[in-house]
């Protein structure tokens, strides 16, 4: 019941969703300023139809209605309620049933909550998402349909992937999705104010907040995803370049540079080419992305099951997307006075789009490298973590330096001297105190955190000096300075990160340098989806007597039947303790990896500040959408 | 009272070459790619074939092999697929030199547009 | 000038997106069977159940070997056994078994219920030898000529087509 219902909503929401898109069309032609009530309603109506079709999905999971083929292969009836919820989109079908339902959302909010008062901007906005809205619906239905039935209805589900059962992983996709699917709204928005020709500072007006929204939810998105990887995945990373991570990463680049563009956009007319094509570049990326993750091209630790007709549908589609954006931007580009004065706002603004789209660039080459290659001459090779370190990281010491240099001097003829202050003394005295407690040998690394430490420094005599005279960036600041300390903490991490492999057996006990770790006993469990093996140790360090229990295990899960190893993690104020074990088949050894990871709760914490500073912005002055 | 300086002094060798050992053998692992897993680096899989690799690359750290002897070794045997650093070879040559064109490219770009400013200026 | 621009943005955005649609239809699956033409590293096996060594400097003195590495646990490896059989019956050929990772005992018991084609029989227990010829799971059957020369590698029990195809290398 509920499978035919879906489709009934499902195919509801598309013919509304045709209708607007004609609707609109022939309004634009019609001279009245004013939308038409039909079109409030006919929006108004679709998004109930949409909501409602991902309401009949979420009842199947929630009731374990297994004649629904999507239920089926992907939950289970002793299930937890929060994961047999989450287990909607954790799959492809229920998934993209997500992505129209924010298209649709923000299609809808947009059309009720923007004010702008060109008619023509705000239709075409809706032609445009609906366009999209129309081909993504398409796509489900004939490819990718969660409602399919089966019969006769099995008694139980397939279950779903023990480590995707996880509260971190369950609200990662509707964060990362109101993020980049969200960009869509200024995609379709940038496309519609060539075709109208508004101005710029109306357009930046109108979109800035959702790029403001949509930047947070990516940000926040992607400190979950990373949150998720540190403590369920077992390796005690929390960033692999692995090609999922990059999909998200590449329109964050983007979206960063485009809020930038737009701050400066609302004040004045420069820049507005850009505003356009990055608008369009998000959402585009956003699309790449999700073509790499679902179409089998690429292989990784976390893809969805691989199906190449989706594949083929979704590069169609980003085809069409991609030379209708060219095409459009040729005819109807702006003429714009392309006065870049140098050393303005505007000249800092552009360096940073500059980085943002070289980082994009390199983490595109990066990811599209071994494909090519491969097409290309039949060679595989692979790309990880230790490219992107290598080309990115000296990256960051013009960058950090430019973000601490830019937004407050005014750079004329004699300002080196400028330069010398307080904020430069400050944070060389704590730079050198930083070198010799952390004693590293490597310049670049030196580098780096000698120019995190100035931008801390800065942005926080910033801080002081706004406070004091009662004018105040105070999203900037708080951004910029949650991205020196992020930057801060990843390289004191890096640095200081501990990490022993070894073997032993129960009631072993094995010294590093500095900690004693005993493996105690072996302990078993059975819980109502998995049995398991939880190792007892009790961590010692040497030099502070200080004690430490931790429980690693090995989970075997019987729905389906997957084995996990579950590290045991101890977040500590300055660092985390960090043990996993895995036995080594046929004999009674263990191996133990036992890793330090220092700051880790700031380096999320940095992360959080980062995002915080665009809230504030979201918030702050009187935001007329 | 030598000898035990002595000693002291070996003993100092011993543990820090076992440590650069041990950082050395964990820098390895972590740039190794496991053949039969998804993306993992033989270091964080437990996989039969990774166990076997870092036993192996233990071994050879001990024989004295250098960090780029064992990459060679390995990738002589397995493809340079195995490797998540990829050597810069001939098919490596674009993806390791173009993000500098990029730059490059892009800072020229910058100075154009800036140049061409206050052409207009002076015009 | 702006129409230069948009020809080249429209040439560069094809190349990308023909390469793209090219790669859907590539195998993700990465396996090492292109690795051939190289000669095989020299390498001292463990005779098995025997005291000995066996180098395998000594193929040289063979027309054409196969190396197959192989176990009792393991399910393929019971598949092909029939083809290693009909394979050992070539006269310019030899196998060279690696039992890989095995149970002495279990793997005689296999040998003795399917029959044994190997010329040589040699054991790897722990399987780090087998990291000297590039294998990475079993069944792997690896073609060498005299010149110590990779000819062919196959990953997975060998199929009757393969058979056919070995035969016809060693022909010449």
């Amino acid at each position: 019941m509920l499978g035919e219902l879906g489709i009934i909503f499902v195919s509801i929401a598309l013919l509304i969703s045709l209708a607007l898109i004609y609707f609109s069309f022939n309004e634009v032609k019609n001279s009245s300023n004013l939308i038409p009530k039909k079109i409030y309603k006919f929006s108004l109506l679709q998004l109930i139809f949409s909501l409602l079709s991902f309401v009949a999905l979420l009842a199947g999971y929630v009731f374990s209605d297994f004649s629904i083929i999507n239920v089926y292969e992907n939950s289970h009836t002793t299930k937890p309620l929060f994961y047999k919820i989450s287990g909607t989109w954790g799959n492809h079908e229920g998934s993209l049933l997500l992505w129209i339902n924010i298209l649709v959302l923000f299609s809808s909010l947009f059309l009720f909550i923007n004010k702008n008062k060109n008619k023509n901007f705000k239709i075409f906005t809706l032609l445009f998402q609906n366009l999209l809205i129309v081909i993504f619906f398409i796509f489900l239905l004939t490819n990718s349909n969660p409602f399919s039935t089966i019969y006769p209805i099995p008694n139980e589900g397939m279950g779903l992937n023990p480590i995707l059962q996880d509260p971190a992983l369950a609200i990662h996709p509707p964060l990362l999705y109101i993020g980049f699917v969200g960009s869509s709204i200024y995609f379709s928005a940038a496309l519609s104010a060539l075709v109208s020709k508004i101005d710029a500072k109306s357009l930046a007006t109108s979109i800035k907040p959702w790029i403001l929204v949509s930047w947070f939810f990516q940000t926040v998105g992607i400190l979950v995803g990373s949150i998720w990887a540190y403590y369920e995945l077992g390796w005690g990373g929390y960033w692999f370049w692995d090609p999922v991570e990059n999909s998200s990463l590449m329109p964050w680049f983007v979206m960063t540079a485009l809020l930038h563009s737009v701050l400066v956009l609302e004040r004045k007319i420069g820049l507005y080419s850009w505003v356009i094509v990055l608008s369009i570049l998000t959402f585009t990326m956003s699309v790449a992305g999700t073509f790499l993750v679902r179409s089998g091209i690429l292989n990784s630790v976390h893809t969805f099951a691989n199906d190449p007709s989706r594949g083929l549908f979704i590069l169609t589609f980003l085809i069409l997307m991609v030379f209708s954006s060219i095409f459009i931007f040729f005819k109807h580009a702006p003429t714009e006075n392309k006065n870049y004065r140098i050393l303005s706002k505007e000249f800092f603004i552009l360096i940073n789009n500059w980085f943002m789209i070289f980082f994009l660039a390199v983490v595109l080459i990066g990811t599209l490298y071994p494909i090519f290659l491969d097409t290309l001459t039949g060679t595989k090779i692979s790309v990880g973590p230790p490219y992107y370190n290598f080309i990115l990281a000296p990256f960051l010491i013009p960058l950090l330096f430019l973000m601490t240099s830019g937004p407050k001097h005014k750079w004329i003829s004699s300002e080196i001297k400028k330069f010398i202050n307080i904020v430069l003394f400050l944070s060389i005295f704590l730079f050198l105190i930083t070198f010799f407690i952390v004693k590293e040998n490597s310049l670049l690394l030196n580098l780096i955190l000698f120019f995190s430490i100035y931008l801390i420094i800065q942005t926080l005599f910033d801080l002081y000096d706004g406070l004091k005279s009662r004018s105040i960036n105070l999203s900037r600041i708080i951004s910029h300075l949650g991205f020196g300390l992020l930057i801060f903490f990843i390289f004191i991490n890096h640095i200081f990160s501990q990490e022993s492999n070894f073997n032993l057996r129960v009631g072993e006990t094995k010294e590093t340098d500095n900690y004693v770790i005993k493996f105690e006993n072996l302990e078993k469990f059975s819980d109502s989806n998995y049995k398991s093996i939880i190792g007892h140790f009790k961590i010692s360090n040497k030099k502070k007597l200080f004690k430490e229990n931790l429980k690693p295990e090995i989970r075997i899960y019987n729905k389906p039947m997957t084995v996990t190893y579950e590290a045991s993690i101890n977040s500590g104020f300055f660092s985390d303790t960090y043990l996993t074990m895995s036995n080594i088949s046929d004999s009674d050894i263990f191996n133990i990896k036992f890793q330090k990871k220092p700051f880790m709760n700031f380096i999320w914490l940095s992360v959080l500040l980062v995002s915080l500073g665009g809230l504030i912005n979201f918030f702050n002055r009187k935001n007329s959408i | 009272m030598k000898n035990i300086i002595n000693g002291f002094f070996f003993l100092f060798f011993l543990i820090t070459n076992n440590f650069a050992e041990e950082d050395l053998n964990n820098k390895i692992l972590k740039n190794l790619r496991c053949l039969v897993c998804q993306g993992q680096t033989v270091s964080d899989s437990n996989s039969d074939f990774a166990q076997i690799i870092k036993s192996v690359v233990n071994d050879k750290i001990q024989e004295g092999m250098t960090e780029k002897e064992i990459y060679n070794f390995l990738s002589d045997k397995y493809g340079d697929w195995i490797l998540f650093k990829p050597p810069l070879k001939k098919n490596s040559y674009v993806l390791w030199f173009l993000p500098y064109v990029l730059f490059t490219m892009g800072i020229l770009f910058l100075f154009y547009l800036f140049k061409r400013t206050s052409i207009r200026k002076k015009q | 000038m702006k129409k230069i621009h948009l020809l080249l943005i429209c040439i560069f955005f094809s190349f990308i997106f023909i390469v793209l649609y090219l790669s859907l239809q590539n195998s993700k699956i990465y396996d090492t069977e292109n690795l051939v033409g190289k000669k095989i590293t020299e390498s001292e096996l463990n005779l098995f159940g025997k005291d000995g060594t066996f180098n395998t400097k000594e193929i040289s003195n063979y027309q054409f070997t196969l190396l197959n590495f192989w176990a009792s646990w393991c399910g393929p490896c019971r598949k092909e056994h029939k083809n290693l059989l009909r394979l050992s019956k070539n006269e310019n050929l030899k196998i060279i078994g690696v039992n890989f990772k095995d149970n002495e005992y279990n793997a005689r018991q296999f040998l003795q219920e399917m029959g044994n084609p190997f010329y040589i029989l040699t054991e790897d227990s722990k399987g780090k030898k087998s990291v000297n010829f590039g294998v990475y799971g079993i069944p792997e059957t690896i073609l060498v000529n005299s010149e110590l020369i990779i000819l062919k590698k196959y990953i997975g029990p060998l199929s009757s087509k393969d058979v056919n195809e070995i035969s016809k290398l060693i022909k010449k």
